[in-house]
């Protein structure tokens, strides 16, 4: 099983996750998040006073997937995250050792 | 309604019945029983100005106790989501309850002793007791100030310009005093500061009253009394209590614009209140009083927004808010006296001074009057009350007469170029007053309670430190 971890522009989300359902991926956990990469930030000025604002909202979408369809999804995030300007973030991919369903303690491909 | 008719209906009759036969009005002893209804001419006609005076009143104290809600309107919710909106939001709460508290506090102080010491005749410099626990006011008007309101109305209309006088100096000591400390602060100096301001400018007898005052200033709804006196305390109190923890190198941008654009409106609305208002009347005055009003709030926020504009390249919410507000401190003092065009040319020299107070001038001293109640209401304060002997005119409000009752020039655009001789001492009696006041106030306080919260305090928020709450909770 792979975890995929994308971080994404919020206005991205909604293309994301259209193509994910499209490809049937079933489940993500998405949070609202701050942070940077190379994108700079930018200067806000309350009465004179500037502030340089550097952590920028984005969303990070999170799902673990079978093996065989990661790439897949990997593809569909890249297709509909992109704008093609600095700021569009980054997914990482990370290996699963386990995956657990509460309420009926299925295992593995199972419980996802 | 009924009244009113009945007063004209009987002002009609005694009209035409005078004209027939005029000498009854004149002999002063017709016999009862010969005019129609039985009483006397006089006596109906007494009873006719009576009844007309009647209908003045009611008219007068409707839009009086109007006027005297918008003002209280002015310090909760407005001042208190304005400067809430500023601060960080671990401040929030404390910061709204800093103008809260005040409705509280000064209404007792009022009741008890604070409206005897400003418009009970005293000295030249405070009243007197004679009005101690509101002994003897009640609904007949007190006519040494206001002949067609009840004295109730008065008083009560005044007490919501002591209450908004104080919340406006938190703004300078946002995020960091004791609340103990504010309360008691604020109490002495209601007694200290305000009550003998507002009694020299607008008390019977006042060092600087416009009327029979030693030195005549023009303040028509307090320039000196409410802007000045607070701005320059908060100014004392900001270098006094010294910087926020972190102040200049951490960011501490307002937590959110949004409830001060709300609290800016809400000020903008009221301020019709206290500046027309003040007029103490519904008539012609109070209508040119709110023109000048409205009119300046609207040229500071352009002037404001647009020097904002041309420096930074964008025209930001909190400029054209920030504007608005200093234009309506300065028209304060010269809402009554000026004309419309005066009014707006007030309003934009406002906008742009008040600009550079904020923007300029803090950061060169780098004292840190958080919320700038300094830079709008100590700045646009004595801008307005100087600006106000230049452009009052007798055209509208003749306060000036000579002894024949003939309107004499009131500012220098009118011909009387003393009067801004006038306005600096009014504008110098303040800031004095204020400085002294204050920095004495604070030594006590400090060695009584301490001013500033522990710097854990300060860290952790004063909403939790001082009053064991969140403004925003997440998991409620």
């Amino acid at each position: 099983m792979k975890k995929i971890e994308a971080i994404i522009q919020p206005s991205r989300l909604d293309a994301v996750k259209n193509g994910l359902h499209e490809i049937g991926v079933e489940g993500m956990t998405v949070s609202e998040v701050r942070g940077h990469g190379r994108q700079k930030g930018h200067t806000e000025i309350y009465r004179g006073s500037e502030y340089q604002v550097d952590l920028l909202p984005k969303l990070k979408i999170e799902m673990v997937l079978p093996d065989d369809r990661a790439e897949a999804a990997v593809q569909v995030i890249l297709k509909n995250a992109r704008t093609g300007k600095i700021g569009d973030g980054k997914i990482f991919l990370t290996h699963v050792e386990e995956a657990i369903r509460i309420r009926n303690e299925e295992r593995g491909e199972a419980a996802l | 309604m009924r009244r009113l008719f009945l007063g004209l209906f009987l002002g009609l009759f005694l009209a035409g019945g005078a004209a027939v036969a005029p000498s009854y009005a004149q002999s002063g002893s017709a016999p009862s029983g010969v005019a129609a209804s039985g009483a006397s001419v006089e006596q109906q006609m007494s009873e006719l100005r009576q009844q007309v005076a009647e209908a003045r009143s009611s008219g007068d104290n409707a839009w009086m106790l109007v006027s005297a809600a918008l003002v209280l309107m002015m310090t909760g919710p407005g001042l208190a989501l304005f400067y809430g909106g500023l601060v960080r939001k671990k401040n929030v709460l404390a910061t709204m309850m800093q103008s809260f508290i005040l409705m509280a506090v000064v209404t007792v102080l009022w009741a008890l002793f604070g409206y005897s010491l400003v418009f009970h005749e005293g000295t030249r410099v405070i009243g007197s007791f004679g009005y101690l626990f509101l002994h003897g006011v009640g609904g007949a008007p007190n006519p040494d100030y206001a002949v067609t309101i009840p004295q109730d109305t008065f008083m009560v209309y005044q007490l919501m310009f002591a209450i908004i006088t104080p919340a406006l100096i938190t703004g300078a000591f946002a995020e960091r005093m004791k609340f103990s400390a504010m309360v008691l602060f604020m109490v002495l100096w209601s007694i200290v500061v305000y009550d003998p301001m507002a009694h020299m400018v607008w008390g019977k007898g006042g060092l600087l009253n416009a009327a029979g005052g030693v030195v005549p200033t023009l303040d028509f709804a307090g320039g000196t009394v409410v802007h000045i006196t607070s701005g320059v305390s908060a100014l004392v109190c900001a270098l006094y209590l010294g910087k926020r923890l972190g102040f200049p190198h951490e960011a501490m941008p307002p937590h959110s614009v949004v409830l001060s654009v709300i609290g800016a409106c809400l000020l903008w609305v009221g301020w019709f209140g206290f500046n027309a208002g003040s007029a103490l009347t519904a008539g012609t005055l109070a209508s040119s009083a709110f023109v000048a009003t409205h009119f300046a709030a609207a040229a500071a926020a352009l002037g404001w927004a647009f020097a904002e504009w041309w420096r930074n390249g964008k025209a930001s919410v909190l400029g054209a808010i920030s504007g608005a507000v200093a234009g309506l401190v300065a028209i304060t003092p010269a809402a009554g006296f000026v004309g419309p065009m005066s009014a707006l040319l007030i309003g934009l020299i406002a906008g742009v001074v008040c600009y550079l107070m904020v923007s300029k001038v803090k950061g060169r001293f780098g004292y840190d009057d958080s919320l700038d109640a300094f830079g709008v209401h100590g700045a646009g304060g004595t801008v307005g009350a100087l600006l106000t002997g230049v452009f009052a005119v007798r055209a509208i409000n003749p306060i000036f007469k000579d002894a024949q009752g003939n309107a004499l020039a009131v500012g220098l655009v009118d011909g009387n170029a003393h009067q801004v001789l006038n306005q600096f001492a009014g504008v110098a009696m303040a800031w004095v007053l204020a400085i002294v006041g204050t920095l004495i106030i604070l030594k006590i306080v400090d060695a009584l309670v301490g001013l500033r919260v522990e710097a854990e305090h300060e860290v952790q928020g004063l909403d939790l430190s001082q009053h064991g709450e969140e403004g925003y909770n997440l998991e409620a």
